[in-house]
């Protein structure tokens, strides 16, 4: 018996090379502490990276879009700064591919 | 009086704040199913500690979009007693109804262990029947109490008197050493400007009793109890 592997297994949507996709990267904004930057960035330090004077981390979303979908930009910026963004603290930028 | 103790898939303190306003205070309580959108009539709104929907994106954040946190919010709005802790807290400040944000603790670890908190606002519903810079020992538990503003922000809130519980030493000291996880200012809880939302990280249900360490914590709930008797009075007079 075969082992189903994951190139057995695609999952629906990624093989359609029609859907539209955007990237969202949200990141803490300026002045904003980020305590696992700093413990990434001391890191570095101990390892023996001393030119690497600061880290800041992040996370970044794919979206994948059905074809055709209305007011995409204004819908994407909805779910970022109300969803995947805490405009307090986080900044968003949205990166659209097709 | 009744109170209202939200349930969110994830919450681990819904049943602690069940008891301490059950069994300790002696009140009417009911579970708040997540998915309902019905507050049974409380007076209360408690919104307890845990990890709503797993704490996936940012604590807080997914449950603030529940239809039950809809109900709250309108809740809140009209003046009902709404208090969000930990967890809760997070929550409150995801939904809007309390501002700033909470943060990873600077040290980066969860830190679970009793604090000493000092009472900066004791004329609100859920301090009135403390005394001002009263001491009480109540055991923290997060990993994300770090509260944060935009400096301008916590002026604000220094200056209309929102800052509810600031973290001390056992002798109501502000130090650094005594601040567990960072936040800004050493703070502990805040209220919003009407005084009807509470968020704090620390677990006032988790310290009702003395042979849990503290009964420092019940003086939250018979506050909000003897608020409650005064809108009351009030509302009828």
């Amino acid at each position: 018996m075969r082992i189903p592997i994951n190139e057995d297994r695609p999952i629906e949507g990624n093989l359609m090379a029609e859907n539209e996709k955007a990237v969202v990267h949200v990141r803490l904004k300026d002045g904003v502490l980020d305590p696992q930057g700093v413990t990434i960035q001391k890191a570095l330090a101990q390892m023996g990276f001393d030119d690497f004077v600061s880290v800041r981390s992040g996370r970044f979303f794919e979206l994948e879009i059905s074809v055709g979908a209305d007011n995409l930009d204004h819908q994407i910026d909805e779910i970022c700064s109300k969803l995947l963004a805490n405009p307090v603290i986080e900044n968003y930028e949205i990166e659209r591919k097709s | 009086m009744k109170f209202g103790v939200v349930t969110f898939p994830g919450s681990n303190c819904d049943y602690d704040a069940y008891a301490a306003a059950r069994h300790i205070l002696g009140e009417e309580v009911e579970f708040l199913w997540h998915k309902s959108s019905d507050l049974c009539q409380s007076d209360v709104v408690i919104l307890p500690g845990g990890f709503s929907y797993g704490d996936y994106l940012r604590a807080g954040a997914i449950a603030r979009f529940s239809p039950i946190v809809q109900e709250v919010v309108k809740f809140a709005e009209s003046g009902g007693f709404v208090i969000g802790i930990c967890n809760g807290f997070q929550v409150l400040t995801e939904a809007g109804l309390l501002p700033g944000a909470l943060i990873r603790n600077s040290h980066l670890k969860f830190s679970c262990k009793y604090v000493y908190l000092r009472v900066e606002d004791a004329e609100c519903a859920f301090t009135r029947d403390c005394d001002h810079h009263e001491v009480l020992k109540i055991p923290i538990a997060h990993g994300e109490g770090n509260y944060y503003h935009f400096k301008e922000d916590i002026q604000k809130l220094e200056d209309s008197g929102q800052i509810v519980f600031r973290y001390v030493d056992g002798d109501g000291q502000l130090t650094e050493n005594s601040n567990p996880n960072g936040s800004l200012n050493n703070i502990a809880g805040i209220r919003n400007r009407e005084g009807n939302v509470l968020g704090m990280m620390p677990h006032p249900e988790r310290a009702v009793e003395d042979i849990l360490g503290s009964a420092d914590g019940l003086k939250v709930f018979e506050s909000l109890r003897s608020a409650y008797q005064v809108a009351r009075v009030a509302g009828v007079g």
